[in-house]
């Protein structure tokens, strides 16, 4: 099988965001990632790749450092990577999908593509639909659980509640992967040597004939989230301090 | 003034409560615009009396005519889109809950319009939303340029608000050819009818410190004096005392209720990722010094199984 998987290099989620001017952030400062719901569609194609063979290309719409998360794919082992430079981190899902769809159809016919389910950067959640409707292809997201079965995949997916919907779709599709889908492995030292000297493809926007001027999306303004001031401690005996604090729920904040 | 559609959601035929604040971020400042309520599902006239408090002058159900609506997210999607070119909409918005979200997403991708998801407020004159950007460490403004504004909002982070119109039913019928490529196979319904943590407006959470499954119980007994949900840190899921579905967090639910209660959570950063917003949070820590007390409004300093059940047992005293 062929597969690709798109992944993003995002700021680690445990790391301060150092806001820059209007609408931007301080990137030299903060340590950077794969994005962790790409580590569970990395570890699928993977184990995909083990079991009926073929490859696994990575594929990166991002900055030149987003080498290192094409890098860290490739010591939990797949096979390439491809990565299509950009010059900003607020790339328009609407341009990011189609430089993917660019970036894999210069390169090869896929059998499957795997995503994550969200960027956890913009946290846009829709790269993964317009590039299945790009190509015309099959999507379903957030998938918890996947078989092939006579050329089909079947997933299962959560719809809230805890309830959950099993679905079939026709191969090639897009897969976005979620935690639970399975536990992504951690690369050993040989591999992560290994994944220095695997191949990977650079292009920039403009190779594969696209802008991002035509973006229809404009961040204004990227501010600190407010903050809370801290607790107010309750003070008091257990026994107090709960009735205390129904009080306050009740008649203060009026929420109960 | 503007065309607003507001994608309904509905549960076992029933119009969900989190749909009101939708409609009141949608009715915009002065109340100047047109609402017009899309039903994909769900009964037109139940639907009517649930939503006329709060502002809605239409409700439009939606025939789909080519395609089985309940087999296909493709065919749902399109009957939307159908209903946006066919009701010339400004604007089309709804609740970015797992089922909405995958239908926004979409529908966007195939009208080939921007989309923004999980917003926390939208400004539909100005064409503008604000959501979260990186684990809810900032909040991002974006402006949208397009001839129809596709936003999905974060359930309950809009207040709703009354506003009293005698909605009319107008029936639309749209044609949908079904692409055919996603097919639903099974629905597999979790027991209890239990309220979905994205939707509920009250929340009570236990971490790692609540050691087994059998002890959420003790949580499970609060809720139902609160009338809220049960929620789990990704610590407490990954030890196996709850399934993933109570997780909430960067990699679990994001939730935003009117009132959470964290018993036994640190404060980690990527669990505060998923509800950062609520309204008031409480913190019930053993640790003064736990980083949770710096980003909460209200605090106890004690054992959560000493606190919690003296805290249901005070809800329950009138
Ligand atoms: C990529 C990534 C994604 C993640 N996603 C999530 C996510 O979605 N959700 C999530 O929750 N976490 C997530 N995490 C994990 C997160 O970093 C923390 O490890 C986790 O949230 C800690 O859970 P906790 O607060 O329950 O446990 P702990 O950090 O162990 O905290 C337990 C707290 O309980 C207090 N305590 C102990 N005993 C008692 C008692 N009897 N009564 C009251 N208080 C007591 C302690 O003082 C302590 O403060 C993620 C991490 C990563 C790296």
């Amino acid at each position: 099988m062929k597969i690709y998987v798109c992944v993003k290099h995002v700021p680690d989620t445990a790391a301060n965001i150092k806001t820059a001017g209007a609408n931007g952030f301080d990137d030299a400062v903060c340590k950077f990632i794969a994005n962790p719901y790409d580590e569970y569609a990395v570890e699928q194609a993977v184990r995909l790749m083990e079991s009926q063979g073929g490859e696994v290309v990575v594929v990166s719409v991002g900055k030149e450092a987003a080498m290192a998360t094409l890098r860290s794919a490739m010591a939990m082992g797949a096979t390439r990577g491809i990565l299509v430079t950009v010059e900003s981190q607020f790339l328009d899902s609407e341009i990011t999908s189609q430089a993917l769809k660019a970036a894999i159809e210069k390169d090869g016919k896929p059998d499957l593509i795997f995503t994550g389910k969200v960027a956890v950067d913009t946290e846009g959640f829709q790269t993964a639909y317009r590039l299945a409707e790009a190509m015309s292809l099959p999507v379903v997201n957030e998938i918890l659980k996947m078989e092939l079965r006579d050329g089909k995949a079947v997933v299962e997916r959560e719809i809230g509640g805890g309830s959950r919907e099993v679905l079939e779709a026709g191969l090639p599709c897009v897969l976005g992967a979620t935690k639970g889908l399975n536990e992504p492995r951690y690369p050993k030292f040989p591999d992560i040597m290994k994944a220095k000297k695997k191949e990977v493809k650079q292009m920039t926007l403009a190779d594969l004939g696209l802008s991002a001027a035509a973006a229809r999306i404009e961040l204004v303004k990227l501010e600190k989230a407010p903050d809370r001031s801290g607790a107010k401690i309750i003070p008091g005996p257990s026994r107090e301090a709960a009735q205390a604090l129904v009080h306050i729920l009740r008649n203060v904040e009026k929420v109960i | 003034m503007a065309t607003i559609g507001i994608w309904i959601e509905t549960e076992g035929g029933k119009v969900k409560e989190a749909n009101f604040g939708v409609i009141t971020a949608a009715r915009g400042g002065g109340g100047e615009n047109t609402l017009l309520a899309l039903l994909l599902d769900g009964s037109a006239e139940a639907a009517q009396e649930a939503l006329a408090p709060y502002g809605v002058h239409k409700i439009v159900p939606l025939t789909a005519e080519g395609a089985d609506l309940d087999q296909s997210p493709d065919a749902r999607a399109r009957a939307l889109a159908a209903a946006v070119e066919k009701l010339s909409l400004n604007a089309l918005l709804g609740l970015a809950t797992t089922p909405g979200r995958d239908l926004f997403a979409r529908l966007a991708a195939y009208l080939k319009l921007p989309l923004a998801s999980d917003c926390i407020s939208v400004d539909v004159a100005r064409q503008t939303v604000c959501k979260s950007h990186f684990s809810g460490k900032t909040v991002a403004t974006i402006r949208m340029k397009a001839s129809v504004m596709l936003c999905a909002l974060r359930p309950n982070a809009v207040e709703a608000q009354p506003a009293a119109v005698r909605p009319e039913i107008v029936p639309l019928t749209v044609t949908v050819q079904d692409p055919g490529r996603v097919r639903v196979l099974e629905v597999r319904k979790a027991g209890g009818g239990k309220i979905d943590l994205a939707e509920a407006g009250i929340i009570i959470t236990g971490g790692r410190p609540i050691g087994s499954a059998e002890n959420y119980k003790i949580l499970e007994a609060c809720a139902q004096a609160l009338g809220g949900a049960v929620g789990a840190s990704r610590a407490a899921v990954d030890a196996g005392f709850a399934p993933h579905s109570m997780q909430v967090g960067q990699t679990g639910k994001t939730v935003s209720p009117r009132l959470y209660i964290a018993c036994g959570l640190s404060g980690s950063v990527q669990h505060f990722a998923g509800m950062k917003t609520s309204k008031v949070i409480v913190a019930i820590n053993t640790d003064k010094d736990a980083p949770i007390f710096e980003k909460c409004d209200y605090g106890i300093i004690g054992d959560l199984f000493e606190v919690v059940p003296m805290l249901t047992e005070a809800l329950t005293q009138k």
